[in-house]
């Protein structure tokens, strides 16, 4: 007998307690929405996510009853928006799994961390001649700081190769590791390819040699635990809004030690500790790095965000999304044409994909007819698409409320493109 | 399926599996790239001058059913136009590609391009319309050799 979708999303993951997806999807209001009167398969997590309700209400909470601008009041709003705003930074602190708030930097986002590193570390410690090593899958926003930075300091940007499933190639990783490597900057989580890299391994390579290593966390947070102090590198940077928190907050975790010595990234209020118009003396670390009203809601939204993905439990969130790749992979493997961009051993949860018959654009549009909602393009990883030899290709990514009977919805999709377009 | 089958026409959906003019030309008295950098779509444009009159045209490369349908759409209603012909050609197709869902389109005017009155329903595609379009006029004009879509 044929199970029914509902029926296999309640099948448990390998002896694990299930994700109850069910009551989790209450949580969310936009998966209420209807789109031509069918509820929206929202598949496009790795450019964002959607939010909880305990988020929205933070938010809401905040304007309503908490209001007023950070470090500066004596007043009692200013106190208690001072409480929560530094509460966000320790629960963030704790989460990536360092026991120290000031090694977290709110930004306002992985894009802006990136930078930080680039501009006060980055023009600091690089020099002509140095070389920064990333690798063939990043994300633009983990490519052109560095690019700026190396421009800027007559400095060599290095690149691991990667093979055709989309996972570093490790011997050449080392090759290229040199004395004159400074800086390794690599992401954690491919946006584009899925993969999960071996990002210890990395980490210890780099610092024999010498050099210190920035991970892009943008696409880990939100699917797997992470823990800084153990992968032991000097920077993690993470956005909010796609670990279903707020747009416009993000998080540079720096070790102190690095932090304590860097220069400013910007210049203005909290930054400071005294002006005169001789000379200003910079706040200590993390607030030399926050220069200006800061995003208080965001970081209140962020924290809230967190309280709810500990709650959820990250574990249950990677095993759930674990079996949606698995059963998305296999699904996806039964339609005419279809071929995998990214097949990494160890994987989260995303299937970019081309199909033979149709460009990823028209793809994507049929798929948004049936409420299937992906993303067709580059995922602002040209060389990857390069690397790979499309022009872009259609991307499934999954979030702990997404269900298989949405991925069955997308295949019944594909099938209509091949229908349409063979 | 009903409105997605309304901007995959027919006509579209042959001209992408069997695009016309799909070559590149040695003689060309002018070829321009058009590009759209958010999508990837690539094509280069060849025309070739007899005078003021286009005695042929020509595309190549990538890039979606929309962007080569209207390539290939284009190719064979200006074979032989002259110069200000085609652009009065571009004119209309442009309007009605930009205008409001519910105007009705001037089917004499547009002959075999208001196919593509349904992308009007997807401003993201405008562009993908329009790519081949714009390389073609920069030709005649004599422009760049590089259009994108994202300096129009
Ligand atoms: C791997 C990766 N790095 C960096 C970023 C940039 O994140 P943000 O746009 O939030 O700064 C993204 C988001 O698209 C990403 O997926």
């Amino acid at each position: 007998m044929a199970v029914s979708p509902k029926e296999r999303i309640a099948m448990p993951v390998a002896g694990r307690p299930p994700l109850d997806v069910e009551r989790i999807r209450q949580d969310f209001p936009v998966l209420r929405v209807l789109q031509r009167g069918r509820p929206i398969a929202y598949l496009d997590n790795a450019a964002t996510s959607q939010k909880p309700q305990q988020v929205i209400d933070a938010i809401y909470r905040y304007y309503s009853e908490q209001n007023a601008n950070v470090h500066r009041g004596v007043h009692y709003l200013s106190q208690q928006a001072t409480d929560l705003y530094e509460q966000a930074r320790s629960k963030v602190a704790k989460f990536v799994g360092t026991t120290v708030g000031c090694e977290i930097v709110f930004t306002r986002g992985t894009t802006e961390s990136i930078n930080l590193v680039a501009h006060s570390y980055g023009r600091q410690h690089v020099k002509s001649g140095d070389e920064i090593l990333i690798s063939h899958m990043e994300h633009h926003s983990n490519i052109v700081p560095w690019q700026m930075l190396c421009e800027q300091t007559g400095a060599h940007l290095k690149v691991i190769p990667i093979n055709d499933d989309g996972e570093l190639l490790l011997d050449e990783f080392e090759k290229l590791l040199t004395p004159r490597t400074k800086i390794v900057s690599i992401v954690h989580v491919s946006n584009a390819l899925g993969t999960i890299n071996p990002v210890k391994y990395i980490v210890d390579k780099a610092h024999a040699a010498g050099a210190v290593v920035v991970v892009d966390g943008a696409q880990a947070t939100p699917h797997l635990p992470v823990t800084v102090k153990e992968l032991g590198c000097d920077f993690y940077a993470l956005s909010g809004h796609k670990m279903y928190g707020p747009t416009g907050i993000g998080v540079l975790y720096g070790r102190a030690e690095l932090l304590e010595r860097m220069q400013p990234f910007q210049g203005g209020g909290d930054m400071i500790l005294s002006v005169t118009f001789e000379k200003t003396t910079y706040n200590h670390h993390p607030f030399r790095f926050e220069a200006g009203t800061p995003h208080i809601e965001g970081a209140i939204g962020l924290g809230a965000a967190i309280d709810y993905l500990h709650a959820v439990g990250i574990e249950k969130i990677a095993a759930h999304e674990h079996d949606l790749l698995e059963y998305g992979t296999q699904r996806l493997l039964e339609v005419d044409g279809l071929r995998l961009i990214g097949t990494a051993r160890v994987k989260a949860g995303v299937l970019g994909f081309t199909l033979a018959s149709a460009h990823p654009h028209d793809v994507g549009q049929i798929l948004d007819d049936q409420g299937v909602a992906v993303r067709a393009g580059h995922h602002c990883a040209q060389p990857v698409m390069q690397r790979f030899g499309v022009p872009a290709t259609t991307r499934a990514s999954f979030g702990m409320y997404n269900t298989r009977e949405e991925i069955d919805r997308m295949v019944d999709g594909l099938h209509e493109v091949n229908r349409i377009f063979g | 399926m009903s409105e997605t089958r309304a901007l995959y026409e027919q006509v579209i959906l042959d001209h992408n599996k069997n695009p016309r003019n799909f070559r590149d030309m040695k003689d060309a008295t002018k070829h321009v790239e058009g590009f759209n950098p958010l999508c990837g779509d690539h094509f280069t444009v060849y025309v070739k001058l007899d005078g003021n009159t286009i005695s042929d045209v020509a595309f190549k490369g990538s890039g979606c059913a929309i962007s080569k349908a209207s390539a290939s759409v284009m190719t064979t209603e200006l074979k032989g136009k002259t110069r200000e012909e085609a652009q009065a050609v571009f004119k209309r197709f442009h309007l009605m590609v930009t205008s409001p869902v519910d105007e009705t389109v001037d089917e004499d005017a547009l002959g075999k391009l208001q196919v593509f009155s349904g992308v009007r329903e997807y401003p993201v595609r405008i562009k993908c319309a329009t790519l081949a379009w714009h390389a073609l006029m920069a030709a005649l004009e004599n422009k760049q050799e590089l259009v994108t879509t994202e300096e129009q």
